[in-house]
């Protein structure tokens, strides 16, 4: 068999940690009770399983157990918080959301659907830097504005936006704050005592947990009150209802853990993984970083290969495996909507490479993805016509191409 | 998603890449495509008086297919005759490389390079009579 590509795609998804995995398989096979069976021992075990994941959960962001509600996933949390809170607050509040045109599918498209259903929203533009102005979040605010909706970590270009400013602006014009934290946890400290953020989305999977699991973090003091999108049996205090999957809240809970004991030292490696990577690509001619150089987790490189194409490029590093901002691959030709909104030429956001690290890449790892870029990339400039023109010193953005 | 054997032999041994003398009277040079589409080809053929086709090079800014089907181009048309060239249609190129549907423009493109650079050769051997 061929072998497998060197993983660097670590913001799509992590491996799940093998000490996760260990302790999640007595709760398939054993300890298989339902957590809300309060008549015997089989659901007494899985409740304290679920209770104690609960707190790791809490801990790690630094919030009571009580304000997390267990999910599917990252999606779900956050279109529970968004329709969740939109619809409970509209009749007093108004029916206007403000977000950023850089937000996750599963923020815009929850959204998009409050609009069919008479909620206005305003998409703000990120500036080229990839961060949010907070002179002009502050000025897009309405009477009516109930709700925004920003996400603490970008999962492109891996920008931390000033959760802390935009939400003391939300705090003082009496908008609920949602903050999608999926690509934040074990990356950037989140202090929930002291943020002022309402509702706080997380995943497992993005911090070497099980797929499936999530949780939303709905703050108590001052109440947040939400309504529920799944109905049944009036789980977790009637916000989500559904037999609680305890081993993947096990799994969940035991990464979160690790990320809260380990993500200090993890991300000093990381770090310096990163600037071995950013430095050895540097070197490449007509190289552009995407996103904020200071203001970014140190786990995320976006970088744009100018005159190379994205698709042809991902082709040409089959050896690694790391995502494109260009979209080709799903058949539509629109590049990266999170590049486009910084104001990136489509050549450049075509032209676009995701590199993600973590836990298990090696300085090995990122010396062979240096050599490969430095190899591929020559080579396919010798192929693009328009590596040509800009060597004779043409300027590809004067020239009148025929559309088609 | 996964490319047919011959779109990747070609893209991995790409034929005939490079550039021919643009001020060779004899050179016709056909550009299409566009940066913002994510595809641009440009195509060279020299025609001897005889009108065959002696050369072609081309250099595409593109996917793995758009390489691949400039590339089998100037295989093709390499020994042709510039009316010949000129009535190659994109759907051989999308059969002999088992293009999918959603790459079907690759193709598209490398008839529109062919036909670019036959109108462009077509024009410069005119301008010579009249001149």
């Amino acid at each position: 068999m061929e072998r497998l590509p060197i993983y660097l795609d670590y913001s799509a998804t992590t491996p799940v940690d093998p000490r996760v995995a260990a302790k999640m398989i007595p709760y398939l096979t054993e300890h298989y009770g339902n957590p809300a069976s309060r008549s015997h021992p089989y659901g007494w075990e899985a409740e304290k399983a679920v209770e104690n994941a609960r707190e790791e959960v809490a801990k790690l962001v630094n919030a009571d157990p009580r304000e997390i509600v267990w999910t599917s996933g990252a999606t779900e949390s956050n279109n529970l918080a968004i329709k969740g809170a939109a619809n409970f607050y509209a009749a007093s509040k108004g029916k206007h959301i403000i977000t950023v045109a850089t937000e996750h599918k599963a923020v815009i498209d929850p959204i998009r659907e409050l609009e069919r259903q008479g909620f206005e929203a305003t998409f703000l533009e990120p500036e080229p830097n990839g961060l949010l102005d907070l002179a002009k979040f502050k000025a897009a605010i309405r009477p009516d504005t109930v709700l925004a909706s920003v996400m603490l970590v970008n999962n492109e270009i891996g920008v931390i936006q000033d959760i802390e400013s935009i939400g003391k602006i939300c705090r003082e014009n009496n908008v609920i704050f949602h903050v999608d934290a999926a690509q934040a946890t074990g990356k950037v400290k989140i202090d929930l005592e002291t943020l002022p953020v309402d509702l706080m989305s997380f995943s497992a999977h993005k911090t070497y947990g099980p797929k499936g699991i999530g949780a939303l973090y709905v703050r108590r003091k001052p109440r947040i009150r939400i309504e529920a999108q799944m109905h049944g049996g009036g789980h977790e205090r009637g916000m989500r209802s559904g037999t609680l999957a305890t081993h993947q809240i096990v799994g969940m809970g035991e990464a979160f853990r690790i990320a809260r004991e380990e993500m200090a030292s993890e991300n000093e490696r990381i770090r310096m993984l990163r600037d071995r990577l950013v430095n050895g690509l540097q070197e490449i001619e007509e190289t552009y970083m995407n996103g904020d150089l200071t203001h970014r987790v140190p786990h995320n490189l976006n970088m744009s290969f100018n005159y190379v194409e994205g698709e042809s490029l991902i082709m040409a590093v089959k050896g690694i495996a790391v995502s494109s901002g260009s979209a080709c691959t799903s058949a539509s030709l629109e590049p990266s909507y999170v590049l486009r909104a910084l104001g990136r030429s489509d050549e450049l956001a075509h032209s676009s490479i995701r590199f993600s690290i973590g836990r298990f890449t090696t300085e090995e790892d990122v010396d062979y993805t240096i050599k490969l870029l430095k190899e591929k990339i020559g080579k396919l400039r010798e192929l693009s016509p328009l590596w040509e023109m800009f060597k004779d010193g043409i300027d590809i953005s004067k020239v009148q191409w025929a559309s088609h | 998603m996964a490319y047919s054997d011959k779109v990747l032999d070609h893209y991995e041994n790409p034929r005939n890449v490079g550039s021919l003398d643009k001020n060779d009277p004899n050179v016709g040079t056909g550009m299409v495509g566009a940066p913002a589409c994510g595809d641009v080809m440009k195509l060279m053929i020299k025609v001897n008086d005889a009108g065959i086709i002696e050369d072609a090079k081309f250099k595409t800014y593109g996917c793995g297919s758009a390489i691949a089907s400039s590339s089998l181009v100037t295989e093709w048309l390499k020994g042709k005759t510039v009316d010949e060239a000129y009535a190659i249609k994109n759907s051989a190129i999308a059969e002999e490389l088992a293009l999918p549907p959603v790459k079907i423009h690759c193709s598209v493109l490398a008839e529109d390079a062919i036909k670019a650079a036959v109108a462009d050769i077509k024009a410069k051997k005119l301008a010579k009579v009249a001149a």
